[in-house]
C-alpha cells in the first residue's frame, strides 16, 4: 500500500463519523524507486488531503523534511515535488494494519494489500 | 389361408379407419428401418415389433405384457431403454398373427396416457445381452437386510419435527428432507463440525441393525453419525463423493420405503446404475467410497430390470445394459446413511478426490440455491456463489482476462490527466493501467484477484462493492465492470450503485457494465453466443474475434422504453416459477432463460488452483510478467482494440449434452449437470466446475436502477457485446 492509496482510504465501519485518516501500524515498510514524473505528481497534489499525508509519513518515520503545509506554487518546485513523489509513490507498507481512529477496528495489511472487508455486523 | 390372400380379402372390407391404421403402420415400419435399421418382414413370423409400445413412450412392461398375453403365449418381450418400441416373440406364429390383427392400431392405456400400437412382423429379434458391467470396486449390496417389521420400526423412529440444529441443511436443501443424528453434516462446507456433537445420537432403534452390520463384517467399528434423507418421487441428490476428511472409509446406506436407482460414476466416465430395492443395505468401501461419485437423478420413474421370474438375480444388476427392462414408479424412499466421523486426515489411495491430500473440495454444493428473499440469504448466496468461487478460480480467471474491452478503454482515455479513478470490482486489474495519466486504485472482493493486481504493481485493496472504504466525493471517475450483476437482490444492486455515486465528485462520471439478458441485440448475436461453435470454446483467443461494434466515439442517448421491458420481466419471471424457485444452472453459450441463474465455470487446471490457495499460484507466469516491467507503477496494458467484451469467453460450452439430460421438469434439481459433465473430461483428474451467481439485466433495467438514484444523470447507455452499459454523471449541485 502506497501512501497515495492510504490518502484515499477511510474507515467505513457502521456508525463511525470520523474514520479519516486511518492510523498506520506498520511492521514492514519498503521504499522502492519509482520514475519521477513531476507533472503527474503536481496533478496529484490537489486530490490529496495534505495533513493526512504528512501524518501518515510521520507514523512510518518517512516524513523527512516534508512541510506541514502545502507550499504555494509547487508546480514548479521540483525539489518539493520530489519529496511528495517519494512519500506518495515510493514508500510502501508491506505488513501491518490500518486502524480506524474512532472505533479502533484494525484492518490488516498483508503482502502490501489492505483487507478492508467488514463483518456482517459492522456494515 | 395364405397371409397375403387374407390381407387382400381384408382390403376389400377396409373402412377409412382401417386405411389410416395401415398408413400409420407403414409409416412406423419405414421409421424403424430408417432410424433404427430394423426391417420388417412381409410374411408373418413369430416376432413383432410393437411401435409406440416402448419404454421411451412411457409404456411400462407390465401394461404392454398384459395386452400381449391376452392374445397368446409370449415367449419373449424385449424393451430397450429409451426406445419407443418393443419386440415381442410369441410361442407360435398363429399367436403373432392374432396379435397383429387385434392389436394393430389399438390404443393401449398406460397410466394417464394412451398410445396407439402399430405392429409389424420381424424376422429376428436382436437381443444382444451385452456384457454386464460389474459393480464399482468395493461396493456391496445386501438385499433384504432388514425385515418389513424392522423397516416400519426404523421409519417410525425418525423424528421429523423441526429443530434448529439443522439450520444449514434447511437452507441448502429445499427439496429432500434431511435429518442428522450424532453430528450435523453441513451443506455449506460439505463437512462436519467434529467438536459439536448433536444432542441426539443415533436412535436406539438402529442399534440392532448396526450390530448385525458388525456381525456380518460389513463394518469394523460402530458408526457415530446418521443422516436420514427422505426423497419424494421426483426428488434426487446430485452426484457427490462423501468428503474424505469428514468420514472414515466405510459408508452404509439403508433404503427404506421404496426402491430407487443410484448412479455411480467413475472419473474416467464409467457409469453404473444400481437398483437399490427397499430394505436393502448398500455398503460403500474403498474405490466406490473414495473415487466414484454417487447420486440419484431426480425423476418420477426409473428404468429397472423387469422382475422376471426366470432371472431373479437381475434385480441388482445394472439397468443400463439390459433390454429386459421396465419402468418403476418411484415412491417415497427414506435412506439411512451411517458414517463414522474421521479424526485424522484421510490418507486413501485416491488423492485426486481426497481433500485431505490437497484435492479441491467438491465445488458443487448438493442443491442449487433459491433466489434470496432477505439480506442475510443474499449475503450467504453471494459468499458461496460469487466470493468463494472467484477466490478459487482467480488464477484461471485472470489468465482469461487479459484484454481490456475497447469501449471501457475509450471511457478511461476520455478522462483528463490526473483524474482519480476507482475501479470497484477490479478483478485482475486489467483496467488499472490502461490510462497511465490517471491516479487509479482498484478494489475487489476476492483477495486472490487483488493479489494478482498487487503483483502487477497496481494499487488495490480488498473490499466489498457495497461498502467501499474510500472518501466520499474523492473520485473523478468510477468504473464498475461486470460487478453489479453478481448481487442477488434489487436492494443490493441499488446499494452498489449508490456507493459508486457516493465516491464520485460532483461532475464525476461512472461507467457501469452488467451482463445482458439479451445476448442478441439489433439482430447481432453476442460473442458469448457466437463462440459456441468454436473448436475450443473454452479457450478462445480474443484477438481472433474482432468486435462487431464499431469504434466510433460512443454515446447515442438511448434510454429504452420501460413498458416494453416490464413485459419482458413478466415472461422471464414466469419461467422462473417452473423451476420451483431454485436457481437454474445456465448452459454456457446459449441464450438466457431466466434472469437469475448460476453460470458454470470449468476450472482448467485443478492443480494450479491448489497452488493458488497455498499462496504460490501462478508465480512463474507472473514473475515473468513482472520482469518485463519497469518500476513505474502505471504499466500500460495493451488496450487491444480487438478484445472481445463477451463475458467468460473462455468457458467450456460442452456441458450442453449433459445439461440436456436434466430438464427442470424432472424435479428442478439441475445440479447434477455439473458432475455429469465430469465424465466428458478426458483428463484423469476431472476439472472442477464452479457456479457463479448472476442476475442478468434486461433492456432498460440498468437505466431504471440509475433513475432511482437522486442526483445523477444517465449520460448515455448502450449495448456492448451482450452487456448493458451506462455512463452516469453526478450532478454538480450534489
Amino acid at each position: 500500500m502506497k501512501l497515495l492509496t492510504h490518502n484515499m482510504l477511510t474507515s467505513h465501519v457502521k456508525g463511525v463519523t470520523k474514520g479519516y485518516p486511518l492510523l498506520i501500524k506498520a511492521t514492514e515498510v519498503k521504499v522502492n524507486e519509482v520514475d519521477f514524473n513531476p507533472q503527474f505528481v503536481s496533478r496529484m497534489i490537489p486530490k490529496l488531503e495534505w495533513s493526512a499525508l504528512v501524518q501518515a509519513a510521520d507514523e512510518l518515520g518517512q516524513r523527512q523534511d516534508l512541510p506541514g503545509e502545502l507550499v504555494p506554487e509547487y508546480e514548479n518546485n521540483e525539489e518539493f515535488l520530489k519529496k511528495v513523489h517519494r512519500v506518495l509513490l515510493e514508500v510502501e507498507v508491506i505488513e501491518g494494519c490500518l486502524r480506524c481512529p474512532e472505533s479502533g477496528r484494525e484492518f490488516p495489511i498483508s503482502r502490501g494489500i489492505p483487507n478492508m472487508l467488514l463483518n456482517e455486523d459492522e456494515v | 389361408m395364405d397371409a397375403s390372400v387374407e390381407n387382400n380379402v381384408k382390403t376389400v372390407r377396409r373402412s377409412k379407419e382401417d386405411k389410416k391404421v395401415i398408413r400409420k403402420q407403414l409409416k412406423a415400419s419405414h421409421t424403424l428401418l430408417k432410424h433404427e435399421g430394423i426391417s420388417t418382414a412381409p410374411q408373418p413370423t413369430k416376432s413383432l415389433v410393437v411401435a409406440n409400445g416402448g419404454l421411451g413412450n412411457g409404456v411400462s412392461r407390465e401394461e404392454l405384457s398384459a395386452a400381449l398375453k391376452q392374445i397368446g403365449e409370449v415367449d419373449k418381450l424385449i424393451m430397450h431403454p429409451h426406445k419407443p418400441y418393443a419386440f415381442v416373440t410369441y410361442r407360435s406364429e398363429e399367436s403373432a398373427r392374432k396379435a397383429h390383427i387385434h392389436l394393430n392400431g389399438e390404443k393401449l392405456q398406460c397410466g394417464e396416457n394412451s398410445v396407439t400400437l402399430y405392429l409389424s412382423y420381424v424376422d429376428s429379434v436382436t437381443c444382444e445381452e451385452e456384457a454386464s458391467v460389474s459393480l464399482p470396486e468395493g461396493l456391496v449390496l445386501v438385499q433384504d437386510f432388514v425385515s418389513s417389521e424392522e423397516e416400519a420400526l426404523l421409519l417410525a423412529a425418525i423424528d421429523w419435527s423441526p429443530t434448529n440444529t439443522d439450520v444449514t441443511a434447511q437452507k441448502a436443501l429445499k427439496h429432500r428432507r434431511v435429518k442428522h443424528y450424532g453430528f450435523e453434516f453441513r451443506y455449506d462446507n460439505n463437512n462436519v463440525d467434529k467438536d459439536k456433537p448433536l444432542p441426539a445420537g443415533i436412535p436406539q432403534e438402529c442399534l440392532p441393525v448396526l450390530e448385525r452390520c458388525v456381525e456380518k463384517k460389513h463394518i469394523d467399528i460402530m458408526p457415530d453419525q446418521l443422516t436420514v434423507n427422505q426423497y419424494e418421487s421426483g426428488q434426487g441428490i446430485p452426484p457427490h463423493v462423501d468428503t474424505h476428511s469428514a468420514f472414515e472409509d466405510t459408508i452404509m446406506s439403508l433404503s427404506l420405503g421404496a426402491k430407487t436407482v443410484m448412479e455411480f460414476r467413475h472419473p474416467d466416465g464409467r457409469l453404473v446404475a444400481v437398483v437399490l430395492p427397499e430394505r436393502s443395505l448398500l455398503v460403500m468401501k474403498g474405490e466406490s467410497r473414495f473415487l466414484w461419485t454417487h447420486g440419484i437423478t431426480p425423476r418420477k420413474f426409473d428404468m429397472v430390470p423387469a422382475c422376471d421370474p426366470q432371472s431373479p438375480g437381475d434385480m441388482t444388476a445394472d439397468p443400463g445394459t439390459h433390454s429386459n427392462l421396465t419402468l418403476s414408479k418411484r415412491g417415497t424412499r427414506t435412506s439411512l446413511t451411517f458414517r463414522k466421523i474421521r479424526h485424522e486426515p484421510c490418507c486413501c489411495a485416491f488423492p485426486s478426490a481426497c481433500d485431505s491430500q490437497g484435492a479441491p473440495p467438491s465445488p458443487s454444493p448438493p442443491s442449487p440455491p433459491s433466489l434470496p428473499c432477505c439480506h442475510a440469504d443474499a449475503a450467504l448466496l453471494e459468499e458461496q456463489y460469487v466470493h468463494r468461487v472467484y477466490d478459487a478460480i482467480a488464477s484461471h480467471f485472470s489468465s482469461t482476462r487479459h484484454s481490456p474491452w475497447p469501449r471501457v478503454c475509450l471511457f478511461l482515455s476520455s478522462l483528463p490527466p490526473g483524474s482519480v479513478l476507482a475501479d470497484v470490482g477490479c478483478g485482475n486489474g486489467k483496467y488499472l493501467g490502461v490510462n497511465p495519466d490517471l491516479i487509479a486504485v482498484g478494489c475487489d472482493r476476492s483477495s486472490a484477484l487483488v493479489q494478482i493486481c498487487a503483483e502487477r504493481g497496481f494499487q488495490a485493496f480488498v473490499s466489498d462493492a457495497l461498502s467501499v472504504p474510500l472518501r466520499t466525493a474523492s473520485c473523478d471517475a468510477c468504473i464498475s465492470i461486470a460487478v453489479i450483476h453478481h448481487l442477488s437482490t434489487q436492494e443490493r444492486r441499488k446499494a452498489a450503485m449508490q456507493e459508486l455515486v457516493r465516491l464520485l465528485k460532483p461532475g464525476g462520471r461512472a461507467l457501469i457494465y452488467v451482463w445482458a439478458f439479451e445476448q442478441e441485440y439489433n439482430k447481432q448475436r453476442s460473442k458469448y453466443l457466437k463462440d459456441q461453435n468454436k473448436e475450443h470454446p473454452e479457450n478462445p483467443n480474443p484477438t481472433e474475434n474482432p468486435p462487431e461494434q464499431s469504434q466510433e466515439p460512443q454515446e447515442k442517448l438511448s434510454i429504452h422504453n420501460s413498458s416494453h421491458s416490464e413485459d419482458n420481466y413478466r415472461t422471464v419471471e414466469n419461467n422462473q416459477h417452473v423451476n420451483d424457485g431454485k436457481l437454474s444452472v445456465h448452459t454456457n453459450r446459449t441464450a438466457f432463460e431466466t434472469k437469475d441463474l448460476l453460470v458454470p465455470w470449468h476450472l482448467k487446471d485443478g492443480k494450479k488452483r491448489v497452488e493458488v490457495e497455498s499462496g504460490e499460484g501462478g508465480k512463474k507466469d507472473r514473475q515473468k510478467e513482472k520482469s518485463k516491467k519497469t518500476s513505474r507503477p502505471k504499466t500500460t496494458l495493451d488496450c487491444n482494440p480487438a478484445a472481445s467484451p463477451g463475458f467468460d469467453s473462455n468457458m467450456l460450452s460442452d456441458t450442453r449434452d449433459a445439461t440436456h439430460s436434466s430438464k427442470p421438469s424432472l424435479g428442478g434439481d439441475t445440479c447434477q449437470t455439473s458432475s455429469s459433465a465430469l465424465k466428458l473430461e478426458s483428463e484423469s483428474i476431472p476439472a472442477p466446475i464452479f457456479h457463479r451467481y448472476y442476475h442478468v439485466f434486461q433492456q432498460g433495467e440498468l437505466e431504471q436502477l440509475c433513475a432511482q438514484e437522486a442526483g445523477v444523470t444517465v449520460q448515455s447507455s448502450y449495448h456492448d457485446q451482450g452487456n448493458w452499459c451506462v455512463i452516469l454523471e453526478k450532478d454538480l449541485g450534489r
